[in-house]
């Protein structure tokens, strides 16, 4: 099975390859890909310095493009696909199918992954993408359940890629303009969810708020660690309750399940997280590389518990794998 | 230009459902779309029922669609596909890239707003494949569309969202089974006691979603309607109305007497913002979706 780590800039990329990853991906610096962030992804010279550097080592870069073009910007994106034909990127991970055929017509060498934000839930999407694109590998939105991912594996030539550890995204990722809604920038549209330019942080009498676009997301008592306003993360107010009505904070975490995810036939498992520290990285991708390494070795004692602790999130573990939510806790006023 | 009645995204008791479709044989509509897109585990109505439902509407004069499921996960969800795409009666609305495999190359249908068509290339894939009708995404601008229709090379007809809360995510979590503390897969099915959804506000009671199950509304109304003689210059052919639990039959009026040139567009977005709470337009507009931008006449 293969470990695929996230690089925000090239101090990630390195520690990633040298704590084990088997495959490092990346994005360019503008929306062309779904962490487009401020001071985070790669410039061409600092992409062809990571490909250097990972291709040395025996490791693989991918590169995610894997938001939707529009007519009036589609040459930013086909000018990406263009440069990932030209570096050299082992595979490009993409969303939209339109720029699939461009990829598939003009660079048939160029190794195709299908982004989760293609929103491939079931092998009938993904067989469609390999009968049309030859696409090589999907990755699968992290809301199926362990029994479909094995039905998927069954049923497609495709190989297929889960994701094990991360910050958790509840809603079909390729499906969801929350963000959208409140703030104008969407992960579709903008590669952007929840932007850091919308929130606003304000230490009020009631507590620090956290707020997105002026809209208040969450309120947290003094000793609570306030977190992230990501707009599914907050607690509001539904038929009189205040809770989490949408999610918690949490990460996900399927190391347990990594046996698993291994005996069905899953290729490789991937690493959400291209805007974290390389320090956060680092020591997760080195935990993990160690974990699939004892994986790899026939004798290896699988210890079923194994947790890490590397998500810059204030709460983890697991999401529990049905609907019910803890009782609400605060006091509203 | 035509006015469709979206499937009905909520969950009502089977008397229900069969009283409102009696309603909408005589409403303004000209297209409706019909089926279970949100969640598998809603069983009130059968695919049967729904091909009768669609037969009455047909005789009513009404263009009728069968619309599939937005998430597909299971072997089950994908028997209760194969079921909608081989029905010989109807044209089916595909709403994941699944069905697109299934219908392509057999049968003339609609790509649904849930296949993320934001650019001409992917419009002209699903066009070839037999797509004779496409239904942009809820977030598309007014500058996308516009993109899409200037390349549109050949004569799939264009449809928009243009009435209801918007669609805004899907999930295979069911928040309204969350919100009563009870598991997904035995649900006891709370959702039928809120024929409109939960309202989800923030903590200083500003309404913001609707959670419906599995899915997640808007709480304002996107209402498209005073932006309708922009959309028909643009040649957009069908403007959807999304069904509601109250005031539907109202807000097709509403269309139909615009669309006649009974009504200017400010007008008719008036009479159909009568019928619901807060609107918005902001997507169309480029902005945050739950603005409304005030449009001059």
């Amino acid at each position: 099975m293969q470990l695929v780590c996230p690089a925000g800039a090239l101090p990630a990329l390195r520690a990633a390859v040298d704590n084990g990853a088997d495959c490092v991906y990346i994005g360019f610096r503008d929306d062309t890909n779904a962490r487009n962030f401020t001071g985070l992804n790669f410039d061409e010279a600092a992409a062809r310095e990571g490909l250097r550097y990972a291709h040395d080592r025996g490791a693989q870069v991918l590169l995610a493009i894997n938001t939707y073009p529009q007519a009036g910007n589609w040459k930013r994106w086909t000018r990406a696909v263009d440069k990932a034909a030209e570096m050299r990127f082992d595979a490009i991970i993409i969303a939209d199918a339109g720029l699939m055929e461009y990829a598939a017509r003009v660079h048939p060498g160029l190794a195709l992954h299908l982004s989760v934000q293609g929103s491939a839930t079931n092998y009938e999407a993904i067989n469609f993408y390999h009968e049309h694109f030859k696409v090589r590998r999907a990755v699968l939105p992290r809301v199926l359940a362990l029994a479909q991912v094995e039905q998927v594996v069954r049923n497609t030539p495709v190989e297929i890629e889960v994701f094990g550890f991360g910050g958790l995204c509840i809603m079909v990722e390729g499906r969801c303009a929350l963000s959208g809604y409140v703030t104008g920038c969407s992960p579709n549209m903008a590669g952007a969810c929840s932007p850091a330019a919308a929130v606003r942080w304000l230490q009020t009498p009631q507590g620090m708020e956290s707020r997105l676009n002026g809209l208040l997301v969450d309120r947290f008592a003094d000793g609570e660690r306030a977190g992230y306003p990501t707009l599914c993360k907050g607690r509001y107010t539904v038929r009189g309750e205040t809770y989490y009505a949408i999610e918690e904070p949490a990460s996900l975490n399927a190391l347990e399940l990594l046996p698993q995810l291994m005996a069905m036939g899953v290729r490789a498992v991937k690493i959400e997280g291209r805007q974290r520290s390389p320090r956060v990285r680092g020591a997760g991708d080195a935990r993990l590389a160690q974990r699939n390494r004892c994986l790899r070795a026939p004798s290896a004692r699988i210890r079923a518990a194994a947790r890490v602790d590397a998500s810059a999130r204030p709460r983890l573990g697991r999401p529990e794998p049905h609907a019910r939510r803890l009782p609400p806790r605060l006091e509203v006023k | 230009m035509k006015i469709a009645l979206g499937p009905l995204l909520h969950y009502w008791p089977r008397e229900a459902v069969y009283a409102f479709y009696d309603e909408i044989a005589n409403s303004a509509a000209d297209v409706v779309y019909l089926g279970e897109i949100v969640c598998s585990r809603r069983r009130e109505l059968r695919l049967d029922d729904w091909l009768e439902i669609g037969q009455r509407l047909e005789r009513a004069g009404k263009e009728v669609v069968l619309s599939t499921l937005a998430l597909i996960e299971s072997e089950a969800d994908l028997r209760g596909l194969r079921k909608v795409v081989s029905n010989a009666r109807f044209p089916v609305e595909a709403n994941e890239w699944g069905a697109v495999r299934l219908l392509q190359g057999r049968t003339p249908f609609i790509a649904g707003p849930h296949l993320n068509i934001y650019n001409p290339a992917t419009l002209s894939l699903l066009a070839k494949l037999g797509a004779c009708r496409w239904v942009a995404p809820v977030e598309i601008t007014r500058e996308a569309l516009g993109g899409l229709q200037e390349a549109q090379p050949q004569a799939a007809e264009t449809e928009i969202f243009a009435y209801g809360p918007v669609p805004l995510a899907f999930s295979a979590r069911c928040f309204t089974a969350r919100h009563y503390n009870v598991p997904k897969d035995t649900c006891g099915f709370p959702c039928l006691d809120h024929p409109g959804g939960l309202a989800l506000a923030t903590r200083e009671d500003q309404p913001l979603l609707i959670l419906n199950g599995t899915q997640t509304l808007s709480a304002a109304t996107y209402n498209l309607l005073g932006e309708a003689a922009e959309l028909r210059a643009m040649r957009v052919n069908v403007l959807r109305v999304s069904p509601q639990p109250q005031g539907t039959a109202a807000v097709l009026s509403a269309f139909r007497r615009w669309a006649d040139g009974e009504l200017s567009s400010a007008q008719a977005a008036d009479g159909a913002a009568a019928q619901a709470g807060a609107c918005c337009n902001g997507f169309w507009h480029g902005r945050p979706g739950m603005e409304l931008v005030s449009i001059a006449h």
